[in-house]
Parts: C-alpha cells; structure tokens; sequence
C-alpha cells in the first residue's frame, strides 16, 4: 500500500499537468504546456448582470447531453425523446438538472406551467379528497434525498461507442418535497386500495400504476432539484419520484394521484404488458447495476503509469454495499471504495487505484447491493435463462449486466459488449 | 418450478403483512381526519372534469355511445389515417390493426397492437380519449371516442359490423387476452425483484 502510495506521488510529480488535463474529458488541455500558466492579462470573465443573477459554466467545459433511441430530441415538430446524459465527464454522485437524462413516453412537447396556477388532486378510495396549490405542498412537512432515476431502455449495444449511449439514460439528484405517504395517510387511504394511478398534465397526461406498498414506502412528490426547483424537463412544477422503480413510473408535470382498488392497465402500464411472469416480474424494481465512467468508451489514456477508475454503482433494491473491480475482464476481482455516502436507490461513486502497464486488458465493474443482489455479467444473466433446448439471447426485464470497456495496447478504449 | 415457489413465498408474505391492516380496518369504523389540515376538498365537478383514467371495471367512463360506422367516417376526418394508415397500418404511427396470423392464432401472434393486444377496452377508449389526435389531444368528444374504439375494434374482429359501444357496454367486451397475461407480482421494500433469481 504504501508503496503504491510513493508510486502514485512520484507518477503525480512526474506528470502532474498531463493528469490534470485527462481527469475530465470536457476540459480542453492546453496543449503543448507542461507548466501551469497565469490568464492572459485581460482574460478574466467580464461581470454582466446575468452572471450576478444566474451564473454559468465555464466557455471551456464543453459537456453536453445528446439525443437517445435512435430519434432526434427535439425532432421537427419541437417534441422531445430520450435525451442521454454525458456520464463520461460525471464527477461525485450528482448529475446537474441541465444534464439530467430525459425520457417521455412517446415524445412530448414540455409543459410550460405556471406554478400558483398549477393543483395535485389527491382522490379516489380515500376519506378525504384534497386538492393541493404548490404553496400548500410547500407547508407540508419535507425530505430531501439523493435517488437516481433510469429509463427501462438504458441497454449497452455492441454498436454504441460511448459510455453516453451505453448509460446515458440514468442520472441522479438530490430531490426535495413531501412523501406521498404523508399526503396519501392526510387524504384517509381505504384498507382494500392497493394501487395508486399518478398522472401528468403534458399533453398525453402520462398515467402509471403503482403498487401501494410502493407508495406509502418512499415516493415523492418533488417540487426541488439539486437545491432549486424542478426543471421543466423534469416535470416543473412537481414530479413524482418512485425511487428505484423504471423512470416511466415517476410521473412528471403530477397533476393526480387516484387511489384505486386493482392495477389500471394505463397506456403506461400497457407498455410493461407480458405474458411471461420473469419480465412481469422483473418490470419495476431496477437491478443492482454499475459502469466505470473513467476510463469509458471513446476516451483515450495517454500512457502507461497510474490511473483512478472510476465509477458509479446503484440499485432498485437499496444501498450499494459493495462494489467489485476486474481489470482482467472479469477473471478476477478486487473491492473498489465507496466514496461518499450509498444512499438507498442513488448513483454511488466508487473509485479504484490502478497501475497500467500499457498492455491490452478489458476493465469491468459490478454491484452488490444491500439486500444481496449481484450484478451480472451479460453470459451469466443469459445462462440463468437458458434451457437445454434454448438458449437466452436477451437479459431480461432491465438490463442491468456488466459493461466492460477494452483497453487497447494504444490507450484507446473501446466497449466490449458482444 | 422457481416461479411457482416464488408465488407461494409472496402470496405468505402478503397475508402477514396485511394482516394488521385487515385488522386497522375493522377496527377504525370513522373515516380517518387529516393531520395537518392543508390544501382544500375538491369539488364534485373538479374531480369529474380530471378523473380520466379508466380502470377495467370502467367506473370512470362518461355517458355516451358511438358505432363503427360513425368510426370510421371519424377515423378519416379526424386525421387518423394520416399517422395510422388508412386501414390502420403503413403509416409511421404504431399499427392499429392486428397481424394475420392464420386461423386460431395466439393473440399474442397480432403483434402489439393496441386494440387487439390491451386486456381490457377500457385502455383502449381512455388512451384515444388522453392522446389523440397528435397535437388536438382532448378535443374529441365522448360519442367520438365510443365511435373511434368500435371502429378500431371491428377492424380486429373484437365486434361485430354495427356494434354501438356505451359506458356499459365497453367494459363488457372480452378482449382476447382478457386473462392471457401476467399481473405483476405484489411489490415490498427491501425484497429483491425477482426471488430466487440473484441478479
């Protein structure tokens, strides 16, 4: 250990302004100088009003989200898709809300409500129907709470090259607002209600079934994100946040919650229609899942020497206990740490100190989480499946298998899903 | 073998867990007074003019009737063809009218098609009425919406030629997956998402 520790120092000193430059693959090095520099004289950013109101990122970091699922976001009548994350440039565990991943159910234009205009019913099998204004919601009692949301459709293909194709389709934030369980235990929930329907105000008033176990456990109605409201895309004024289910579950622009008796096979909830009980089953509860995020695909290492693996893990199940690092494409694996705190159904961020000695090798992560679930690799989802006569060709319900990422003897990194 | 365990565990695991709210309901007979008071009832009218999710039993459809002819003159001048096909295929809107899958086909042979694959009508006549048409959604009327899903469910052989649907006859209608379909099993915190299974 602490011989690698040296290592590691003498590495730094050696190349200290070529690491800092590769950390983030959005930072543009300034090439060809290996000496820190001063600014120009005159290169400052000049003070404007909007800096003082709002302020933003530098000119220099260049980090974007892209459009997702093979259709452009917007597309030319101004509806918005799927739009992905750039997890590649992600540092710590929270996504910024303008680099949130979004997904709609068919392509949505974004509701643009004005919040004293804006109302949550809550009716149905309950003693007390309630309609609340957001200043009412606002008076309720709170919680604030790191959870990560993900699309069904977040599955690694051979043909993606970056870990924003692969992954992009989950992030995570720090949401605030009041437990539906709270509203729901104000409202008087009838002992025979088992489900509630939650549904948007956007123009196909988006609707999903949820299990009332689910909602008096830990949904939430959010009005905060990362400390300011929630954004637009992200369904301003209030969204529904059902932590670790599928994202179509957490309902945005939440204008209702239905108490009802029995599941209301919504379009939504036609969308997970099955008649094979695995995927049934396997259609909510998102798996333990994890993805190195540097180094990822498309990025490039620029030598042999010392390297921080790093990465993010999480699970539908609860806290990441653990995480696992192969760096020999999965033959074997060591523990990476935990940085930070697992919080229950939120992007964790491991890391792991690794010396590369500049030959090709396939890097892998994978999860454990709390309640003892194990992320798979892709062959081991698939032999669960298989049965002498067949053989599986697709992980089942969300695809939560391992991403490994090769390295090339050149520094290239590229994905290694078959 | 894994699932059928898998069912007995949860179906065990439901019962101990109900039991003491089966038990909470018996007992509390008065309906149960807010904590803490905020926000206001909603009148009998606001409730009606949002409550659009139909549920299989079909509670919440309005009054009103329609019938496959006046469904498919709407089907046209509504637009619908222009996205769906004029026969409810070929368009670049998903398809609305089933697959040929020869004589006693599975009817999961059809394809997902909604108004051939749905369980329930119910899902059929409150999707039409939430979503469509694109971009005039909530603009048809509720004799307009019983038109459009006999008319889709003629051109699947789900009625009849002249079939009048109303709020008592749609949830009627046997679809043909009515029951050849998996429910999702009962959900509990803290249980893996599929027993037995460790990933």
């Amino acid at each position: 250990m602490s011989q690698k520790k040296t290592d590691r120092r003498e590495f730094l000193k050696r190349s200290a302004a070529v690491a800092g430059a590769v950390g983030l693959g959005a930072v543009k090095p300034a090439l060809g100088q290996d000496t820190p520099v001063a600014p120009e004289p005159g290169a400052f950013i000049r003070g404007s009003d909007e800096m003082t109101a709002y302020g933003s990122r530098s000119r220099f970091v260049d980090s974007v989200r892209i459009p997702h699922g093979g259709r452009e976001s917007p597309d030319s009548f101004g509806l918005d898709f799927h739009i992905a994350t750039p997890l590649q440039d992600s540092v710590g565990e929270i996504t910024p809300s303008s680099l949130h991943y979004m997904g709609t159910t068919r392509g949505s234009f974004v509701p643009d409500i004005d919040p004293d205009e804006h109302r949550l019913m809550v009716h149905g099998m309950v003693d007390n129907p309630i309609v609340f204004s957001m200043e009412d919601l606002k008076r309720m009692p709170s919680v604030t709470r790191n959870h990560f949301i993900e699309c069904a459709g977040n599955r690694s293909r051979s043909s993606h090259t970056t870990i924003q194709q692969t992954h992009g389709m989950t992030s995570n934030a720090e949401w605030t607002g009041v437990l539906l369980s709270t509203v729901l235990k104000e409202a008087g929930v009838h002992a025979d209600a088992d489900w509630v329907v939650a549904e948007g105000v956007e123009e196909v008033k988006g609707a999903s079934s949820i299990p009332m176990t689910k909602a008096m456990d830990d949904c939430l109605l959010c009005y905060g994100m990362n400390g300011e409201p929630v954004r637009p895309q992200q369904g301003f004024p209030l969204r529904l946040l059902a932590p670790g289910f599928e994202g179509i579950f957490n309902v945005k622009w939440l204008r209702r919650i239905k108490v009802v008796d029995e599941y209301y096979m919504t379009y939504n909830d036609f969308g997970h229609l099955t008649r094979d009980p695995v995927n049934a089953a396997l259609g909510y509860q998102i798996g333990p899942k994890s993805v190195i995020t540097y180094p990822s695909g498309s990025q490039q290492l620029p030598g042999a020497g010392f390297y921080e693996i790093g990465g993010l893990a999480w699970s539908g199940g609860g806290r990441v206990s653990r995480v696992e690092i192969s760096t020999d494409g999965g033959r074997s694996w060591k523990d990476a740490d935990i940085r930070g705190t697992a919080h229950p159904m939120a992007h964790t961020r491991f890391s792991y100190e690794w010396e590369w000695d500049g030959s090709e090798c396939e890097l892998q992560s994978r999860c454990i989480d709390e309640i003892g679930q194990i992320q798979p690799s892709r062959q081991q989802a698939l032999d669960f499946w298989s049965t002498d006569g067949e053989r599986a060709t697709f992980v089942k319900g969300q695809d939560n298998s391992i991403q490994p990422w090769r390295i090339a003897s050149d520094g290239s990194v590229h994905n290694a899903i078959s | 073998m894994r699932l059928a365990k898998q069912r007995t565990a949860l179906k065990t695991l439901r019962t101990l867990l109900l039991l003491p709210i089966l038990v909470a309901g018996v007992v509390s007979v008065q309906a149960q007074s807010p904590t803490y008071g905020v926000g206001r009832t909603p009148t009998e009218g606001e409730i009606r003019l949002w409550d659009i999710a139909i549920g299989p039993k079909g509670e919440e459809l309005p009054v009103g009737s329609g019938t496959v002819d006046m469904g498919s003159e709407l089907y046209l001048s509504k637009g619908c063809a222009g996205c769906h096909g004029t026969i409810g295929s070929g368009g670049m809107a998903p398809r609305l009218i089933k697959r040929d899958a020869g004589p006693n086909a599975d009817p999961w042979d059809y394809g997902r098609v909604l108004p051939i694959r749905s369980p329930y009508a119910t899902t059929v006549w409150d999707f039409i009425n939430r979503a469509m048409p694109l971009g005039a959604e909530g603009t048809l009327t509720a004799d307009e919406v019983y038109s459009l899903t006999a008319y889709l469910f003629f051109l699947n052989d789900v009625v009849e030629d002249g079939t009048e649907l109303n709020e008592k006859t749609l949830p009627q209608i046997q679809m043909p997956n009515r029951t050849n379909w998996e429910q999702v099993p009962d959900w509990f915190p803290g249980q893996p998402r599929l027993e037995g299974y460790p990933y």
